[in-house]
Parts: C-alpha cells; sequence; structure tokens
C-alpha cells in the first residue's frame, strides 16, 4: 500500500485497538498504545518494532477480517516494519532492496559470485583442489591479507549503516513533546536488555507465540534463541581465533578441543538448527498476519544465516581433504553476502527492537506518562 | 442416523463448558455451532473477564471478594435475583471457576491499567473472550469432542417430555422436510438470547427497535428459545428486558463490541434531537451509570442522543474509536448535528448557569459539584462546558443481552410451564440466565452463569445419557 495509505491505516486500526485494550496482558505494544491516542508516523514506526509478530493479537481479535472493522495489527505492523527498515537504511538506491526483492537478490549474489570468481581466478584450480594440511594451511589457498581486509571492509561499511539507522530510528519514533533520551535510565537499559536478550516479548503474554498456528507454542521463542546464541557463538569464535592467531601467534587449523572450534561448532549447530527451525515454523504459519514481502526477507536472511553455518561447519569437518579449498571458497562467498546485505535485510531488526524496547521501557518507567 | 450422548446447541462459553464437562463422562459429544468457525462463540467472543468469590487474593485477583459479599453487590445491582437459591449456587460454585478454566485451557492476566478498577472482584482472561474461546475448542477438540459449524438447530423433537433429536436445517433439500435429525439420549440448549432479532423486540418496542444496535453476535435470534416455549418451557424474566448501554450512534449494527461504548457521559451533558437534556448525567452509581443510559436514549425521539464535552473533558475517557463532532461554538457544533439548534443553544447556556462554576472534576468520587435551578439536575461532576472546540458523540442505545429465558431446576433441567422439569433437556448461559438476572447487570456475571451452568448441565446431561 503507499506510504501516506499505510500511515492512515494503520492509525484507523490503531484507534480501534485504543478503544478495546483487550489485547493489553499480550505484550508491550498494547501498553504503548495506551499512552497515546493519535498515531503518526513515528509512533506506527515505534510500535511496528515494539511488535515481535507474536500474533496472539491476531487470534484474540474479534474485529479480524472479514468484520467489517478489519483489524489486523500484526499485518500492519509488518508493512509499516519493512518500510521503517527501508527509510532507517542508506544509500536509498541499495534500501530498495527492502521492497523490491531483486535488489537484495543482486546484493547477495553479486557478492557471494565475486568471491568465488576472484578465488578461482587467483588462487587457481591446482591450489584451490589440493589437500592442504599444517599450521597456516589455509592461507596457502586464500592469503590471510585477502581474507581479513574485505570482511573488515565490509563489516565497517555494514556497522557504519547500521549506527546510522540506529540513530535515526531513536529520533524519528521520538514524541513532539518530549525531550530526546527523555526517561532513558539505568533501570530502562538494564530491562530493555534484558527483554532483548531472553526474546521475554516472544511469549504471548505468558503461554506463548500463537505461532506458527492458532496454539501457543514456545517454538519460535527457542528456535530464535538458537539462532541469537549459535550467532554470538560464532562470532566470539571467529573473535578467539583472532586472538588466538594475531596475540598468542597460534596459525590455524585448531584443535578440535580448542576454544574457536568448540564455540564455532557449537553455534554452527544452534545456528543450522534455529534457522531451519523458524524457516519451518514460517513456512507451516498464517499468512494472513504479515505482508509478503516480510515473509520474503525473513526467509532471505534465515537462509543465509543457515548456509553460512553449514558451509562453516563443513570447512570444519573437510579440513583435512582436498575439498578444505572449495568449501573455503564457499564459506567466504556466503560470508560476503551475508556481510553485504547486512544493512539490507532482515538483519537489521535487532538493532530497531532493541532501540523500541529501551524507548518502552524508558516510558513505563515514567508513570505520568502511562495515564490510561 | 447417528446417535450421540449428548448434544449441545450453541458454541459460546456455556456451550462449551457443558460440552467438556460431558466429554468427561461420555464418549459421544457433540456441539452444534450455528455460525461459521470465524464467528464462533456467540457473545463470549467480547467479554473480557469473569466475577469469582475468592476468599484470598492471589496473583490475579488484588483482593479478597467473599460470597456473601458478591452476593450483596447482585441484590444491590438487579434487585435481588428471580431465583435465589440457583443465585447462591451460581456464587458458591464461582469460586471453583478459576481452578477449573485453567485446567480445561484458560490464561488469565494481571489486573492493569485499564482493568484496574475491577481487579479484586473479577478475573481478566489474557486476550479477552475470543483468547478463552481458541482455548475451550482447542481442548474440546483435543478431548474428542464432536463440532460442527454453520449447524443452525431450528427445532427440537420432543416425545413424553424427553428430547428424542434436535432438527438442524438442511440446505440440501427437502429431506426429512427440509431437516436433518440428530439423535441424542440428553440435550443442553446454550444458544443465547434474543437480541439479535429485531423482529421480536418489535414486538415490545415497537419501530423504535430499528434503531437499536446489537453490539454482539447476529446469530443470537432467540431460535431455540422460540422453540423451547412453543414446546410449553416455562418463561423466566422481563420479555420487553434487555440490557443495554449508550454506544456510539455510527457503530455497525451487528458484533461492533467494547469498541463502540462510549464513557463521555459523566463527563459533560447529554442532549436529544429536541436539544433538551433528558436525565441526570451525574448520577453517583457507576454500575447503575453505565447500565441505564442505553435504556434512557431508547426512550428518547429516534433513540438518538449526543454526548457533548469540551476541551477540558475531551482527553478524560477513553479514546473513542469514532472522531466525535468537533466546532468552536456550541451553534456551530449543532449544525454537525441532527438536533433542534435553538434549543440546544439554550440548554447549554442554561445548563452553564445552573454550574457552581468549579471547573474541577474527579471521577473516582462524587463531588456534589451539581447544578442549581435546573431539571433534571446534573448532581455530580457538573462543571461548565464553555472551553472551545467542543464535541459531541452522537449516541444510540446498544443491546448486550435479552433476560428472558426459560426456567430451570437445580440440575439445570428446564422447567415447562407446570413447573416439571423435561427429563432429560437442560439450558445453560444467556438462554437461563432470567433465573438469576432480572435487570441491571453485574459486569463479569454473566460469564459466571454460562460457566457455573454450563458446567453444571453438561455435567447432569452426561449423567443422564449414561443412564
Amino acid at each position: 500500500m503507499p506510504e501516506a495509505k499505510l500511515f492512515e491505516e494503520a492509525n484507523r486500526q490503531l484507534v480501534i485497538c485504543n478503544a478495546c485494550r483487550y489485547c493489553e496482558g499480550l505484550c508491550p505494544v498494547f501498553r504503548a498504545i495506551e499512552t497515546r491516542r493519535e498515531f503518526g508516523k513515528g509512533d506506527v514506526f515505534y510500535l511496528a518494532n515494539l511488535c515481535h509478530d507474536c500474533r496472539a493479537c491476531y487470534y484474540a481479535c474479534m474485529f479480524t477480517p472479514p468484520h467489517e472493522f478489519a483489524v489486523n495489527i500484526p499485518r500492519i505492523l509488518s508493512e509499516a516494519r519493512v518500510e521503517s527498515y527501508k527509510e532507517w537504511s542508506w544509500p536509498s538506491f541499495w534500501a530498495r532492496s527492502f521492497k523490491e526483492p531483486r535488489i537484495a537478490t543482486i546484493l547477495a549474489g553479486g557478492a557471494a559470485l565475486l568471491v568465488i570468481v576472484v578465488a578461482v581466478a587467483l588462487i587457481g584450480s591446482r591450489r584451490l583442489f589440493s589437500r592442504h594440511e599444517g599450521p597456516g594451511a589455509l592461507y596457502e589457498i586464500v592469503p590471510y591479507a585477502a581474507m581479513v581486509i574485505p570482511a573488515v571492509l565490509l563489516f565497517t561499511y555494514g556497522v557504519a549503516v547500521w549506527i546510522r539507522g540506529t540513530i535515526q530510528s531513536w529520533s524519528e519514533c521520538g514524541r513532539e513533546s518530549e525531550a530526546p533520551g527523555e526517561g532513558v535510565s539505568g533501570q530502562a537499559l538494564r530491562e530493555a536488555i534484558g527483554a532483548a536478550l531472553s526474546l521475554r516479548h516472544l511469549d504471548g503474554g505468558g503461554p506463548g507465540c500463537t505461532y506458527p498456528e492458532e496454539r501457543p507454542s514456545a517454538k519460535r521463542r527457542v528456535y530464535h534463541s538458537f539462532v541469537f546464541w549459535g550467532f554470538l557463538c560464532d562470532f566470539a569464535s571467529t573473535s578467539l581465533a583472532f586472538v588466538y592467531q594475531d596475540f598468542l601467534h597460534i596459525l590455524p587449523p585448531y584443535a578440535v578441543t580448542s576454544a574457536p572450534v568448540i564455540f564455532g561448532t557449537v553455534g554452527g549447530v544452534l545456528l543450522i538448527t534455529g534457522s531451519a527451525g523458524l524457516i519451518y515454523c514460517k513456512w507451516k504459519s498464517d499468512r494472513a498476519p504479515a505482508v509478503d514481502r516480510a515473509y520474503r526477507m525473513d526467509y532471505a536472511f534465515l537462509f543465509l544465516l543457515g548456509l553460512a553455518a553449514l558451509t562453516g561447519l563443513l570447512t570444519l569437518l573437510f579440513r583435512a581433504t582436498a575439498a578444505l579449498g572449495s568449501l573455503l571458497v564457499l564459506h567466504l562467498a556466503v560470508i560476503a553476502a551475508l556481510f553485504i546485505t547486512a544493512p539490507y535485510g532482515k538483519f537489521v531488526h535487532f538493532l530497531y527492537r532493541s532501540v523500541a524496547l529501551v524507548r518502552y521501557y524508558a516510558e513505563q518507567n515514567q508513570p505520568e506518562k502511562i495515564q490510561p | 442416523m447417528n446417535e450421540f450422548d449428548v448434544i449441545v446447541v450453541g458454541g459460546g462459553n456455556a456451550a462449551l463448558c457443558a460440552a467438556m464437562a460431558a466429554r468427561e463422562i461420555v464418549p459421544r459429544v457433540l456441539v452444534l455451532e450455528r455460525a461459521p468457525e470465524h464467528m464462533r462463540g456467540g457473545n463470549t467472543r467480547h467479554v473480557r473477564n469473569v466475577r469469582c468469590a475468592h476468599a484470598s487474593p492471589d496473583r490475579f485477583f488484588s483482593g479478597a471478594y467473599s460470597e456473601e459479599e458478591l452476593l450483596e453487590d447482585l441484590i444491590g445491582v438487579t434487585g435481588g435475583p428471580a431465583n435465589l437459591d440457583l443465585a447462591k449456587f451460581a456464587i458458591r460454585q464461582s469460586s471453583k471457576l478459576p481452578e477449573w478454566m485453567t485446567r480445561h485451557g484458560a490464561a488469565w492476566q494481571q489486573p492493569l491499567a485499564g482493568t484496574l478498577s475491577l481487579g479484586r472482584t473479577n478475573r481478566w482472561f489474557l486476550g479477552g473472550g475470543k483468547a478463552l474461546l481458541n482455548a475451550y475448542y482447542r481442548t474440546a477438540h483435543k478431548m474428542g469432542i464432536c463440532i460442527r459449524y454453520g449447524a443452525f438447530v431450528e427445532d427440537l423433537l420432543i416425545e413424553n417430555d424427553r428430547c428424542e433429536a434436535v432438527a438442524l436445517k438442511n440446505d440440501d433439500g427437502q429431506k426429512n422436510g427440509g431437516h436433518e435429525l440428530v439423535r441424542a439420549r440428553a440435550v443442553v440448549i446454550a444458544a443465547g438470547g434474543y437480541e439479535a432479532n429485531i423482529e421480536w423486540l418489535k414486538r415490545h418496542w415497537g419501530a423504535a427497535a430499528d434503531n437499536f444496535i446489537v453490539r454482539g453476535t447476529p446469530y443470537n435470534d432467540g431460535t431455540l428459545l422460540a422453540a423451547l416455549l412453543k414446546k410449553n418451557a416455562k418463561p423466566m424474566g422481563d420479555p420487553k428486558g434487555f440490557h443495554a448501554i449508550a454506544i456510539d450512534a455510527r457503530a455497525p449494527k451487528f458484533d461492533g463490541g467494547i469498541v463502540t461504548r462510549l464513557d463521555a457521559i459523566p463527563f459533560g451533558v447529554v442532549v436529544n434531537k429536541l436539544g433538551r437534556r433528558f436525565y441526570d448525567e451525574g448520577e453517583a452509581i457507576w454500575p447503575k451509570r453505565y447500565a441505564i443510559w442505553g435504556g434512557l436514549i431508547a426512550a428518547q425521539p429516534d433513540q438518538l442522543a449526543y454526548a457533548i464535552v469540551d476541551l477540558k473533558t475531551i482527553g478524560k475517557f477513553l479514546p473513542p474509536m469514532f472522531k466525535p463532532y468537533q466546532a468552536e461554538s456550541i451553534a456551530e457544533l449543532a449544525k454537525a448535528l441532527d438536533v433542534d439548534g435553538r434549543a440546544f443553544v439554550e440548554t447549554m447556556e442554561e445548563y452553564n448557569r445552573a454550574t457552581s462554576g468549579r471547573a474541577d472534576q474527579n471521577l473516582e468520587t462524587p463531588d456534589g459539584n451539581g447544578t442549581r435551578g435546573i431539571s433534571p439536575a446534573k448532581s455530580n461532576w457538573a462543571i461548565p462546558i464553555d472551553r472551545a472546540p467542543f464535541y459531541a458523540l452522537p449516541l444510540r442505545p446498544g443491546i448486550t443481552f435479552t433476560y428472558m429465558g426459560v426456567a430451570v431446576d437445580e440440575t439445570g433441567r428446564v422447567l415447562d410451564q407446570s413447573g416439571r422439569a423435561f427429563r432429560n433437556l437442560y439450558a445453560a448461559g444467556e438462554i437461563m440466565s432470567g433465573n438469576i438476572l432480572t435487570k441491571g447487570y453485574l459486569a463479569g456475571f454473566g460469564m459466571t452463569i454460562g460457566s457455573v451452568f454450563g458446567e453444571l448441565a453438561g455435567r447432569m446431561a452426561a449423567t443422564n445419557a449414561r443412564g
């Protein structure tokens, strides 16, 4: 739906919610609604990113289509969420990938292809397909600098775009009546971080998300935790390997019992299980409470995450064989695709949800703000 | 032809409670829900809490609420139940409901901002009535209860004081005279009232009924109540009576639910089409204040009225779904409304002159700040309405439920005109609430009646069916 229409429609539905309030026990979105009367763009973006798409409200609502009030909060918020991702991304050409999967595919596919083509051209097939063993063997295939420099550049670029978006999301969702950062206390930050780490609000107000079906279930929270902690484990593994190599001067490959390998393996398994679980749930889930665009974006991100973990694990598993070279290049290609799309895909959600949680707990800690 | 142990006609709270209670005793239980699946559950779709007596507070009740106090509240609001024994039974059983409901899938929420005022006496469903229904239907399904949607029961086959079968309207032709008969050893009727049957309401209210809005399900047209009365069941309760509140006149004819209610009345004044006030907007007693306005507006010309507030109070009550009419002066406002403009301006000037001039207003307690020298008076919270912009909210009667039902005995069996019980025919929920509620309403007590008598009827019907 066109942007102006989107906010008008979101406001229409949120005004109905505010007159009803039956869902206030389900999640923070409804308690945040109760502190407002009209819902402008900033409010809609804030609520959209506070919404965890748990869908409890959709199944609890007596006004969902075909009712003439046609209330479908998770759907309208999912549409607004994609819009907010796009607006808070940069530059606008690449930001279009939130709405045009074509662009995202070009970005991810292009980066992966580039890595493969360059690697094959520079390494040559003989080196690529032969066995490499012993300390530093990896770098006989892809030189250390060739691996690290593009990765650091990509990572820095992604983080810079993330920071830019985070600042924009904070300022755009603020209410005119309040000073920036008003109410943000240590306590609010602690509560927000706690909620983010524990995925507390993926609980449908207690019994669990109504996801993938109408029956409350802990599935989504569990799989999502797997992905989150799996990703952190893999991140830790990479950081540890960096420390081993550049500070302790121990070159890979590392022993099966070493910290980088243990973290990497555990993380990889968690990521694969988690992303596969989430993809399965998503595939089984009811299509009505979210827009297709959000689905495509979620699938792409989960697929890339799972694939990154899978290729990483395979590289580890076959590191003593002649397959090491091709697996390594494949893994690096997937990582490149993941990194390049980090500011242009679902990856960004962790930033904006966290920002929304901080705003929420800051508001809730100011009693005068939450009068009904 | 299939024979069931127990057939439950209806698909709301009372029906599901009956079906689950029955299924715990007998294997073959059938629920016949008239609505399609997405509209299942009757008026339970729109409820939010249940009133229960309890000896001590817990995670979900903010304080104790004794059986005696609940009975007092019931008598206070309704002027005394029609059948005191059944009322006492409902109250006694109410204390067991939280455990029973939880066991059958109910999830609860703690009282929050919007629900604090009833947090001591009422227990809140997490996500409201539809979420409760979803849980009950899931449980029913898991228990192996058969559920048919779009099953329109038109009549009951009664022979020798026994209900032998129910007659469903049959869409495919004239087989069995257009009916499908489903046999059962015992039958529970939990099919709601007749508030959605405008023709029926017209018999008592005339053309005015065309202007009534039905807040809940469009399927409560009283087909089963009419069938029972035709089979000589004994009616209970005022046939003309219904519970109605003031809701936004722009609400849809049916099923607008909670979002169309307006809480503006005590903050300002209410005028009718003639531009005249007609009742004390500042009456002290809260439940009464809420519950009588539907009836009051039903008695006004064209069943239309307007609540008038100004800038001082527009933000004080729950935000309405529909935008209020707004103007910079009362005369301007009149143009947007269907009222006699001159009389309206006069009424407002008269009202403002009659106020004491005090402009503070706190609805927590009656403040005695009444008008002087006008009739009707506004006896509390009468502050002047003088700060532009001025706002008007159009009001019509929104019917929640009807009172008249059928008489039942202490086991939930339907009684006939002579006071004798049908041998295997039970009733639960709104269709028998007239045994207890005669007028007025106690928030959440409809769910108490539905749950208690649903469970009772289901259990007794199953016991009866087992022989």
